[in-house]
């Protein structure tokens, strides 16, 4: 049974990734957004905005819109696991002799391939707007890692919002405060401009953290404990909300 | 009723199961031998659905033993999962692959070898060969029940539950639904079906059991659950033809319905 589980996810993860790329639409309108805030906030907003330091307005505000494509992402594969629900597949999946995290973990592994390519895509635009950086392969690797991480947790927290959703509206409408977490956060705007109550939220929330350590390893500056602050809000959220999942998987199977 | 002999396929006794305040099973006991077909037959509500819903290990029971192929469903699930297929009320098909892939997931699911073969001798079973390439979201909903039933029967396991399996079909599909029925029972495969279509249970089951308010109030053959009414009285019926039967002669239906039906 377990010897069975990575064959069980792989098999179930082939599956998901063949809907995502029979329906590649829904990476598209992933990037799609934080591709036209970049737009707006690079040539519209951006030269108003005094962010205190010598670096492009792109560079300054990339960190901030990938976290903004991977929490619009993560709302499709709480919509994808949610219709596996409704449909009858879920229920023939759970009464096979498969194992049963496999059917969690490939919803996962799943989300896990498709932001990362939504990121790379809206990655790939700001390089054509200008956004530059000089650093190196392992500051790279590391900001994949941050990134990855988050994805983890933030997908975790999609699984709960999918196994428990009544309606596909429930399901993917967990994500839009996920995704305006940025905007209260370092992300656009340096904190120390707003008012007190408002930049203390923006402080002690997880965005600022990752988006200053992912803005500092892109320059190629120390990230100083920033980078522990990051990884100890995406390490507590992801193992917070996988157990929260397990629980629920748990009580939806009995 | 019946006596539990040590190599029944489906045993069930005095299973219950509550929702909340609401007491759907109270306690059904059940026998089903290897290689028949029995039918559940209940209105809607009766707990057909919770039932099939236990022995397919979906589902706890609250009281009571089930066992399947030998094994418990609460204490060796796994080895019933094995055991078993489960075709439930709504169509469980994957509509983005198409009728091949789905069936190759299943096979791969099964840890079978040769996956794609199976799924290519299963299209050609169910008729679905030309169909096969074309993603599941674009047949209709009598092909889609004849891929769902041909997953179930991937891999060959010896015990199926078919839930409500021609509700919402048409009646050539129906047809073909209990025309294959018949030939798994045939193969040696033992089938649990529900039904609340009485048709139904008499064209196919060897044994009917009436699972009413959460018990099964009676079990038998067809014959012998005719017998417990006042013996037939012999009297003269114009016999028109069911409406069923102008549909198929209309519509060029390959059959009509197995078996007449003279009045009794």
């Amino acid at each position: 049974m377990t010897t069975h589980a990575l064959t069980d996810t792989r098999v179930l993860t082939g599956r998901s990734l063949k809907h995502i790329l029979r329906s590649p639409d829904t990476i598209i309108t992933t990037a799609v957004t934080p591709i036209a805030l970049m737009l707006l906030f690079v040539y519209v907003l951006g030269g108003a905005i005094d962010t205190g330091s010598n670096e492009s307005y792109i560079n300054y505000m990339l960190p901030g819109i990938l976290l903004i494509t991977i929490a619009s992402g993560i709302a499709y594969t709480a919509y994808r696991l949610f219709l596996d629900m409704q449909g009858g597949i879920f229920e023939r999946f759970k009464s096979m002799p498969i194992a049963r995290s496999s059917v969690l973990w490939a919803h996962v592994l799943t989300s896990l391939v498709s932001n990362m390519i939504s990121v790379a895509i809206v990655i790939g635009v700001a390089l054509l707007m200008g956004f530059r950086t000089s650093a190196s392969i392992g500051a790279w690797l590391a900001v994949a890692g941050i990134l990855i991480l988050f994805t983890l947790a933030l997908t975790w927290l999609a699984v709960i919002a999918g196994l428990s959703a009544k309606t596909v509206d429930g399901a993917s409408a967990f994500s839009y405060p996920l995704i305006f977490l940025p905007f209260i956060s370092s992300a656009f705007v340096p904190t120390a401009t707003m008012p007190g109550p408002v930049a203390w939220f923006a402080e002690h929330q997880p965005v600022t953290s990752i988006v200053n350590t992912i803005r500092a390893l892109f320059a190629q500056e120390p990230a100083g404990t920033d980078i522990w602050i990051a990884l100890a809000w995406c390490v507590g959220i992801l193992a917070v909300a996988y157990l929260a999942a397990a629980s629920i998987y748990r009580s939806k199977v009995s | 009723m019946t006596t539990a002999t040590a190599t029944a396929a489906i045993e069930v006794r005095g299973v219950t199961k509550a929702f909340g305040d609401l007491q759907v099973l109270r306690g059904v006991d059940l026998d089903v031998q290897p290689g028949s077909i029995v039918a559940l037959l209940g209105s809607n509500g009766a707990g057909k659905t919770t039932l099939v819903r236990i022995l397919s290990t979906l589902l706890r029971a609250d009281g009571g033993t089930a066992v399947v192929d030998g094994f418990d469903v609460a204490k060796a699930a796994n080895h019933v999962r094995r055991s078993i297929s489960l075709t439930g009320q709504f169509a469980a098909v994957d509509e983005v692959l198409t009728g091949r892939e789905n069936l190759v997931l299943v096979a791969r699911l099964r840890h079978l070898k040769n996956p794609g073969a199976i799924a290519d001798d299963m299209l050609a079973r169910f008729s679905l060969t030309e169909a096969g390439s074309r993603p599941a979201a674009t047949y209709s909903g009598g092909m889609r029940r004849r891929l769902d039933i041909a997953m179930s029967l991937v891999g060959d396991p010896p015990i199926i539950f078919l839930d409500e399996p021609t509700t919402g079909l048409d009646p050539q599909a129906r047809i073909d639904v209990w025309q294959t029925v018949k030939g798994l029972a045939e193969g040696g495969t033992t089938v649990l079906l529900t039904t609340q279509y009485l048709d139904e249970a008499e064209q196919l089951a060897d044994r009917i059991a009436i699972l009413h308010e959460g018990t099964i109030i009676r079990s038998g053959t067809l014959a012998e659950l005719k017998k417990l009414l006042p013996a037939a009285k012999v009297t003269y019926v114009e016999k028109q033809p069911t409406l069923e039967e102008v549909f198929l002669a209309l519509v060029g239906g390959t059959t009509s319905t197995p078996e007449g039906k003279e009045p009794r």
